[in-house]
């Protein structure tokens, strides 16, 4: 014994708990939708999926051996696959092969490593790389493929999938289409009205995610129900998911029920684009939100509100990705402002008064 | 007031959300439940009315209890008497005291052996009957185990006390002379914190306090000591409490038992029923619910000021066993000469509560409890939260002594540090409200101001952040460090404001001294010209 | 014509600018650096000569002219450095500073002669005595500068660690995790 008998303090005891299993159970809760992501836009999004993972894992390696450090016991504590994971689940499903490996790049390098590794970095890496790829590929950032499920006759089968994946989409018009975001925005814009535009939109396959979408953004039943079970678990904290829900229903509910016809209705906004994944997976990224849990519900419901802004007034149909990096950006702000009160202390940090009896 | 303060810490809350609990549970997270336990912050209905009610209870996390090895068998009193017991002078917080034997003396169990020194320190007294065999410096039980003065005493087997001189009813004693019996029997605070009891009784006094609180809590892993005292000594432990309210002029108490604890409660709440002004109150089970300020929170709704002591918002806090040293004194005229400690961990093949002589060896205490050292990991004394690891077991225990434990490397937290994640469990769990994390950040760089400015000053050292870290990351640690060095900067600092008071002096005189001789010189000089002038003038005449 | 009109404009402006600076350059000059009192206010002012200068001034200037480290105070240790580079605005890496072993003087009472000559040197008067008598040294007072050992004609002074008792233990700093994981 005593061979490890350095003067350590307490706590000498403590959880069982480490960055690794937390990324695990973060994996597992997103495991459902992706698998079923997987299903619905069969194979090619499988080659997706797989070449981002694997090239954040590589560049991971490589920034860290770059470092001088050796890079297996950190990739063990599945951050790097965990960010590649979440890029990929954003990406359109029949994305080229070189979108999923510059996205990780720059979530991994520009995202994570400059910063200097986990836990420092100010944005969220996935988001960082998603809309550095929407900016600078707006094509075939937005070319969603249609729901074609693995193993159905009219979808693209193993071979065909690497021909989508390594050299392009051929037949765009009979393969792709607009997101139900996307739709609503282009309509709007040739002045129709909601009633007509959403005459085929159902709500209930929007809700399992049988829809065109990003690859496992679509099923809000599933992601919801990944990020409920995260919050049991103890992995993430409720403030920041229902803040930023809550705020977007509000707002998109105040919208629609002052001119139905111009404004979505908060059902849509809650089951369309990247809403359940931002505000259950992205938005509660422990390095980029903030400590406290009044921090966490001013930052859920500034997410929630650009979310709203931009949806609905901005150039682009969907704008998780910007919200979360701006509010990204303001963590610092809320976390130096909204701190907790110390025992004993005013919240500025002067003593307590002695109170008179 | 109090009485409205009760009421509000009813149990109507916790029922509401145990109810809305039992709704949430759905076959489809059951399975998946096994995989870590959803530690505090899982409980979302519970963080989701903590949110929205003012919290009474801030941080904390449901450790492991590990108590019930302990906590089921009666406290042993047959502990074999140690052929030699080493008894420190200081065993409190304070100045040490001063001995008045000399080696050779052959004392009683119970005779003075050092008296307190000052007006903040406590007696010592011979725990067994013996001959003093030394004065001198051994290694003190504290984690770096550097030497302590300490008395050893080699017993003589016969355990005799000195005659002692009970009252025949203590009540009838003035409360200051209550104070002074207890400290001439070397009575300091049983939960750890040692303070003198009867520096604290004063207080109590001049503070004239409206409620004593008495900390049943015993919320540390393992330890089941104050739990067993509680269900054997109940009455007398009342009666302790009882004399410590006579004491302080003080009318009412509240004695707070975690719920962890059912039997001790209903013991202590038997043994208080004649007693109306004396409370017994069940407390949620949640560590560091025995932190004074956080049950004085709890139970009185009031918050102790920074810089301030409790007896300032009229709440004094004692322990239980200080509560049942007390009652010894006063009744039997026993000053402290033993305590209730309990053994226990993985690596201890009888875990016990056992009553033992302040001043025997852990080695000892071990022997009896059939620790296998080879297996140990880690030696603490106290609770495994905030006690100390040893590094040996040749070390005395004294009266702070509430537990000593063998843990396997099993139980202990993993120290393979990984970087913070910033995941903020640190600052849920902070019962003193700070932000560890970014405490620990800014001390790991050196910038101990801006920690110091961030809270460092206000941390308890509880260890609550250290427990729920998922990067295990010694955050305690950090922060003893830079305690520690920021006190040893301002001694510096001190140290060499004074360096340059004294060079300032030593050029100053120097100066004078150089002045003086240049005067000195200057009257010489005109002296000598004076007799030459004189002596020329003669001359001339001549 | 756009372009020429640029051209002169930004020449124009450049040698206005310049002008201004020229002339403030010369009106505001700062006589002598007040950071130099500063520093040296904050330097232990023993004039010891640990730091290779002739004493706690010149060591000051020194470090205002960029000649000295901000750690190159041994005496001061860390604390003082970090004092140094905040003053300056300097970067500081502390991982190259050894904090400093902290000594003190002790008389040998059986070779001691009662000379004098070393509290005669003692900057701070921390040795006691009277001639033919033995010395003592004052260990709150002794700063550890050694001045006292050159000058003892029968080495019966000599420098002693502090003594690390219950009073001055510190917790020590916990050790960078990632440092155990480089490769080279």
């Amino acid at each position: 014994m005593m061979a490890n008998m350095k003067p350590g303090s307490g706590a000498h005891v403590g959880v069982k708990v480490s960055v690794s299993l937390i990324m695990w159970q973060v994996m597992l809760a997103i495991s459902p939708a992706t698998v079923y992501g997987l299903f619905c836009f069969g194979w090619p999004a499988l080659n997706l999926f797989i070449i981002t993972v694997l090239s954040a894992v590589f560049f991971e390696a490589f920034c860290l051996r770059l470092a001088g450090r050796l890079a297996k016991p950190v990739l063990m504590d599945g951050s790097a696959v965990l960010t590649g994971w979440l890029l990929a689940m954003t990406l359109p499903p029949w994305a080229p092969w070189w979108i999923g490996v510059v996205g990780s790049a720059i979530a991994i390098i520009l995202g994570k490593q400059v910063y200097g590794g986990l836990g420092q970095n100010l944005f969220n890496p996935a988001m960082l790389a998603r809309v550095a790829l929407l900016i600078s590929f707006p094509i075939e950032m937005t070319t969603w493929a249609n729901v074609s499920p693995l193993f159905f006759s009219h979808s693209p089968g193993l071979i065909e999938s690497w021909h989508i994946t390594f050299v392009g989409l051929d037949n765009l018009d009979a393969t792709t289409g607009a997101t139900t975001l996307g739709f609503v925005k282009t309509e709007f814009s040739q002045n129709r009205l909601l009633v007509d535009i959403l005459k085929d939109y159902s709500g209930f396959l929007n809700f399992i995610g049988w829809t065109r979408g990003s690859l496992g953004e679509t099923s809000t039943l599933l992601l919801s129900l990944g990020g409920v079970w995260l919050i049991r678990q103890g992995v993430i904290q409720w403030y920041i998911p229902v803040s930023l829900l809550l705020t977007v229903t509000v707002l998109s509910g105040f919208f629609h029920t002052l001119d139905a016809q111009h404004y979505v209705s908060p059902f849509l906004h809650l089951n369309s684009g990247a809403l359940m994944l931002t505000a259950f997976f992205i938005a509660t990224d422990y390095v980029t939100s903030p400590n406290t849990k009044t921090g966490q519900l001013v930052f859920g419901a500034g997410c929630g509100l650009l979310i709203f802004v931009i949806r609905t007034w901005g150039a682009y149909p969907e704008g998780a990705g910007f919200a979360v990096l701006l509010m990204n950006s303001a963590t610092p702000l809320i976390d130096y402002y909204i701190r907790p009160r110390i025992y004993g202390r005013d919240r500025k940090g002067k003593p307590l008064e002695i109170p008179k009896s | 007031m109090l009485k409205s303060c009760l009421n509000a810490v009813s149990p109507v809350h916790n029922d509401i959300v145990k109810g809305l609990k039992g709704l949430l549970v759905t076959p489809f997270f059951l399975p998946l439940e096994t995989i870590t336990k959803p530690e505090n912050e899982g409980d979302i209905f519970q963080s989701f009315l903590d949110f929205f009610s003012k919290p009474r209870i801030r941080g904390g996390v449901h450790a492991e209890q590990n108590k019930a090895q302990t906590a089921t068998q009666n406290i042993v009193y047959q502990f074999p008497l140690p052929k030699k017991l080493y008894i420190p002078l200081q065993q409190h917080v304070g100045k040490p005291a001063e001995p008045l034997i000399r080696v050779g003396d052959k004392v009683l169990k119970g005779q003075l052996l050092a008296y307190s020194q000052g007006l903040i320190s406590a007696p010592v007294h011979a725990p067994s009957s013996g001959v003093i065999l030394d004065v001198n410096d051994y290694p003190a039980p504290h984690p770096s185990a550097l030497p302590i003065r300490m008395i050893v005493l080699e017993t003589d087997g016969k355990d005799e006390w000195l005659e002692t001189h009970p009252v025949d009813d203590p009540f009838q004693l003035t409360p200051e002379d209550i104070s002074l019996r207890v400290g001439a029997a070397g009575i300091v605070g049983l939960g750890g914190a040692t303070f003198p009891t009867a520096v604290k009784l004063n207080m109590g006094r001049e503070n004239q306090i409206d409620t004593l609180i008495i900390n049943g809590a015993e919320c540390e892993p393992y330890l089941s000591c104050d739990d067993r005292l509680m269900q054997e000594r109940a009455e007398q432990i009342i009666d302790g409490v009882r004399l410590m309210l006579h004491g302080m002029t003080a009318e009412s108490a509240v004695v707070a038992i975690e719920d962890n604890k059912p039997q001790a409660y209903l013991a202590m709440q038997a043994a208080a029923q004649p007693y109306p002004l004396i409370k017994v109150l069940q407390i949620p089970t949640r560590y560091p619910m025995g932190w004074d300020r956080q049950l004085i929170r709890y139970v009185t709704g009031k918050e102790v000021p920074v810089g301030c002591r409790s007896s300032e918002i009229g709440v004094t806090i004692h322990n239980v066993g200080t509560a049942h040293a007390v009652h010894k004194a006063l009744r039997y005229g026993q000053p402290l000469v033993s305590r209730v400690i309990t053994v226990s961990g993985g690596a201890v093949a009888k875990p016990m509560n056992v009553e033992v002589p302040l001043g025997t060896l852990i080695s000892e205490l071990f022997d009896f409890c059939q620790v296998n050292i080879e297996q140990t990991a880690r030696i603490i004394m106290g609770g495994p939260m905030m006690g100390d690891a040893l590094p040996h077991t040749g070390l005395p225990t004294v009266k702070a002594t509430s537990g000593v434990l063998a843990l396997t490397q099993n139980e202990l937290k993993n120290t393979d540090e990984q970087p913070c994640i910033r995941c903020a469990s640190c600052i849920s769990v902070c019962p003193a409200g700070l932000r560890p994390l970014d405490m620990a950040n800014n001390i790991r760089i050196n910038q101990l101001d801006v920690a110091v400015d961030l809270g460092l000053k206000d941390c308890i050292s509880c260890g609550c952040c250290s427990y729920i870290c998922p990067s295990n990351i010694p955050l305690v640690q950090y922060f003893k460090y830079a305690s520690g060095e920021v006190v040893s900067r301002q001694q510096a600092q001190h140290k060499s404001e004074q360096t340059k008071r004294l060079i300032d002096d030593r050029n100053a005189r120097m100066e004078r001294i150089a002045q003086q001789q240049r005067e000195e010189e200057l009257i010489r000089i005109a002296a000598k010209a004076e007799r030459e002038r004189l002596k020329a003038q003669q001359e001339a005449i001549v | 014509m756009y372009v020429l009109s640029a051209i002169i404009s930004l020449t124009l402006l450049g040698l206005l600018l310049g002008f201004l600076l020229g002339i403030a350059a010369k009106y505001l000059k700062v006589e002598s650096s007040p950071v130099v009192d500063e520093l040296e206010s904050l330097l232990p002012g023993s004039q010891c000569g640990q730091c290779g200068f002739p004493g706690c001034r010149p060591a000051a200037e020194a470090l205002v002219e960029g000649k000295a480290a901000p750690t190159m105070c041994p005496p001061g240790g860390s604390a003082l450095a970090e004092q140094i580079a905040a003053l300056l605005g300097l970067d500081l890496d502390l991982s190259a500073v050894k904090e400093p072993e902290l000594l003190v003087a002790r008389v040998s009472e059986a070779t001691c002669t009662g000379c004098t000559r070393c509290f005669k040197v003692c900057p701070t008067d921390a040795i006691v005595g009277a001639p033919k008598q033995i010395h003592a040294v004052v260990a709150d007072a002794c700063i550890g500068c050694k001045k006292c050992v050159d000058v003892c004609p029968t080495e019966c002074l000599q420098m002693h660690p502090v003594e690390v008792t219950l009073r001055n233990w510190r917790w020590t700093k916990p050790a960078l995790p990632l440092a155990s994981n480089a490769v080279c």
